[in-house]
């Protein structure tokens, strides 16, 4: 008996634009029309503000840690761009780009780091979840969202973004599983940016790839250059086709690159070489797509000098927004944790700031014991 | 109206509720054609097909984070656990997630789901079937808990738990599956979330338990000559302090039954608002029977570990002479 080869797969890398320019224009032209490549290059500029001011705002204490997302917009953005408006965006929490475009108002970003829940009161029309800050565990509820519209047969599908850690994760294998078995229109984008905090890709994934993870749950899956804005809709709409015509899940790998700390409380120093981060800083996605369209006639200098003032203005308004709403109310505490309030807590919340809680009998009911055992 | 077995009127429930509210699926391991392992889902595959009845991977957390999705989209998913053991790999999406969804969002999303769990031990089960964790999820805020501990209330329970806007782990005391049956009326009600049921009213102390222990509160009554009041909670989180209160400042005297270990267990949380609450009624310290501290023992030790009618008669008499 021959040892015969009973299954055998080849991992595809999309790229369109490289860092150098060269541009597939077999796979590239008429892929994204030129006022939208405009629009969304104006959009990652004042997405690059957003998050030079939030950090700005950390280091002078006006706001909490925060997740620098510098030099990864492009999977979210050109997955946000490429699915509809029915389509869930389950993010973790580096996909500002993504997210704004759909149209989550910033402020919301910045008040979920500003230590405030109201940043993740998200108008239900936007069908996005709010920030995750587990790692991997929102892949399972793009999974229960997609199985909901698929179940109404409402024309939506989910995409849940997670980075190259979270395919260690249990959860990773159990929402790939449960799309992949029960034929559910699902999105994986796994945004590889080489590093999760001080902890480099090998540790999590020993195989060349971690695209070459998908194969195993029988789901189509494809690497793209994720700094590259036309890869990234192009493998996004394939997936979302794909996902709506016959209920098949998509693993994406976008190779991309952290280019700021972990968070502001991480200093990326400590564990990568200067020249990596270098390196990486020549492939950044807004960069190459700035010189793609002025090569291509539709973006100039002075343009691209005018968007500064513009998104200078537009961050700070932004900001203000944040900084202004009034404060939460103490009560806050206790109104949302179920539809109705339950005794117990109702009492904690009304002696929250007139005594220990429960023990001061006068805010007990019964306050005759005294008087019957006289 | 049936003379009905627990596993029966959860059953006639989750039809019920099925025939009327076309957004609940219920998905889990073994639950589908196969009817479940303990058959609460019986007959369920056949009625309402495999889109609403769903055998899922072998995955707990899978099982609860795709139900925290689709409630978040408006279903209202009822995923089994099918033994109490296998929670541990949810807790996280329960808790993590399912509890704080509400709040975090500040009500802009709600997660209405409701987890049906076979609990506690008796039967002679395995390893890892057989114990009681209402504790853990009660002290986790955010996520309603229940266990009935009669066919009526089960399905009265279990249909406001289907309803709830709000998580709720709906625990199924196993043991008394099919001890024993009632009349359960075919036609529609609910038992409220949150109200505990005096089951026989007594004026020389307050008995409080629920699930499993009932049975076993009530037998040792019947072996008693005092004249005990009775209360089973019925849902454990929010529980329903102001009726053991009442009863409590009647009788100056309670002693609470449950399964789950003494430490940190329901009964140290009741105790503590007794003495908060009816200090000054008190004519004894409140009494406890519970499991013991210890992992639960396999099954040829297990009722040597559960609360029995005569730990309980033991301590309504040490109870009475304090």
């Amino acid at each position: 008996m021959p040892v015969d080869s009973v299954f055998e797969t080849t991992i595809e890398h999309v790229s369109i634009l490289d860092e150098h320019a060269n541009f597939d224009a077999s796979l590239g032209d008429g892929l994204i029309p030129d006022d939208d490549l405009v629009a969304m290059y104006r959009h990652m500029r004042m997405c690059r503000q957003f998050d030079y001011i939030a950090f700005k705002l950390q280091r002078s204490g006006r706001m909490g840690t925060y997740p620098e997302n510098r030099g990864q917009e492009c999977p979210s953005l050109g997955a946000a761009y490429a699915l509809t408006d029915l389509d869930w965006l389950v993010p973790c929490y580096r996909e500002n780009a993504g997210l704004f475009w759909r149209g989550l108002p910033p402020e919301k970003i910045l008040l979920h780091w500003m230590g405030d829940e109201r940043g993740n009161c998200i108008d239900p029309k936007l069908r996005i979840t709010p920030i995750a800050i587990p790692i991997g565990t929102q892949m399972l509820h793009a999974t229960g969202l997609a199985w909901a519209s698929k179940y109404k047969g409402d024309g939506g599908i989910a995409c849940t973004f997670f980075g190259d850690g979270a395919t260690s994760e249990g959860d990773f294998h159990e929402a790939m599983n449960f799309a992949a078995n029960l034929d559910l229109p699902v999105v994986f984008m796994c945004q590889n940016n080489s590093w999760a905090i001080s902890v480099p890709t090998r540790i999590q994934c020993s195989a060349p790839t971690l695209a070459q993870r998908g194969i195993a749950y029988g789901m189509k899956t494809v690497q793209c250059d994720g700094n590259d804005l036309f890869a990234v809709v192009k493998v996004v709409r394939d997936a979302a086709k794909l996902a709506r015509e016959e209920n098949r899940p998509t693993f994406i790998e976008a190779v991309t690159y952290r280019l700021g700390d972990h968070t502001t409380a991480d200093d990326a120093r400590r564990y990568r070489d200067a020249e990596e981060v270098e390196k990486w800083e020549g492939r950044d996605p807004m960069i190459r797509l700035k010189a793609y369209m002025i090569a291509k006639g539709i973006w100039d200098d002075a343009r691209d000098a005018a968007i500064n003032e513009q998104v200078e203005h537009e961050v700070a308004q932004i900001t203000a927004r944040a900084e202004n709403i009034e404060p939460p109310t103490k009560d806050d505490i206790f109104e949302y944790m179920y539809a109705e309030l339950p005794e117990n807590l109702r009492r904690q919340r009304d002696t929250m700031r007139t005594s220990s809680i429960g023990q001061n009998p006068a805010q007990i009911a019964d306050t005759t014991p005294l008087a019957q055992h006289s | 109206m049936a003379n009905l077995t627990l596993v029966q009127a959860i059953n006639l429930a989750l039809v019920q509720e099925m025939e009327r509210d076309d957004r609940i699926i219920i998905l889990g391991e073994d639950i589908g054609v196969n009817g479940g392992v303990f058959r609460v889902t019986e007959g369920l595959h056949a009625k309402f097909g495999g889109d609403r009845v769903v055998d899922s991977p072998l995955a707990e957390s899978g099982i609860i984070g795709t139900s925290i999705g689709m409630a978040i989209a408006g279903l209202r998913p009822v995923p089994e656990i099918q033994f109490e053991g296998f929670l541990g790999p949810a807790y996280d999406q329960l808790c993590t997630h399912a509890a704080r969804i509400r709040t975090r969002t500040r009500g802009g999303m709600t997660c209405p789901l409701t987890v049906r769990v076979p609990v506690g031990g008796g039967i002679h089960a395995p390893e890892l079937h057989s114990d009681s964790p209402e504790t853990i999820y009660t002290h986790n805020a955010g996520i309603k808990v229940v266990m009935p501990s009669t066919p009526y209330d089960a399905k009265g329970l279990l249909i406001s738990a289907l309803r709830d806007p709000d998580p709720v782990i709906f625990f199924e005391p196993k043991r008394i599956y099919r001890a024993f049956r009632e009349e359960v009326p075919e036609a529609e009600y609910t038992v409220p979330l949150g109200e505990a049921r005096v089951v026989r009213e007594g004026s020389e102390m307050t008995m409080v338990s629920w699930g499993a222990s009932m049975v076993q509160c009530m037998n040792a009554m019947e072996a008693s000559d005092r004249d005990i009041e009775l209360i089973d909670v019925r849902t454990i989180n929010p529980l329903d302090y102001d009726t053991i209160m009442t009863s409590v400042r009647k009788t100056g005297r309670c002693v609470v039954v449950h399964e789950a270990p003494l430490t940190c267990g329901i009964g140290a949380e009741i105790a503590a608002r007794v003495m908060e609450q009816c200090f000054l009624h008190l004519e004894a310290p409140v009494q406890r029977v519970a499991g013991f501290d210890t992992i639960m023992p396999y099954y040829k030790l297990e009722l040597d570990y559960l609360p029995d009618a005569e730990r309980v008669g033991k301590a309504i008499e040490e109870l009475a002479a304090y």
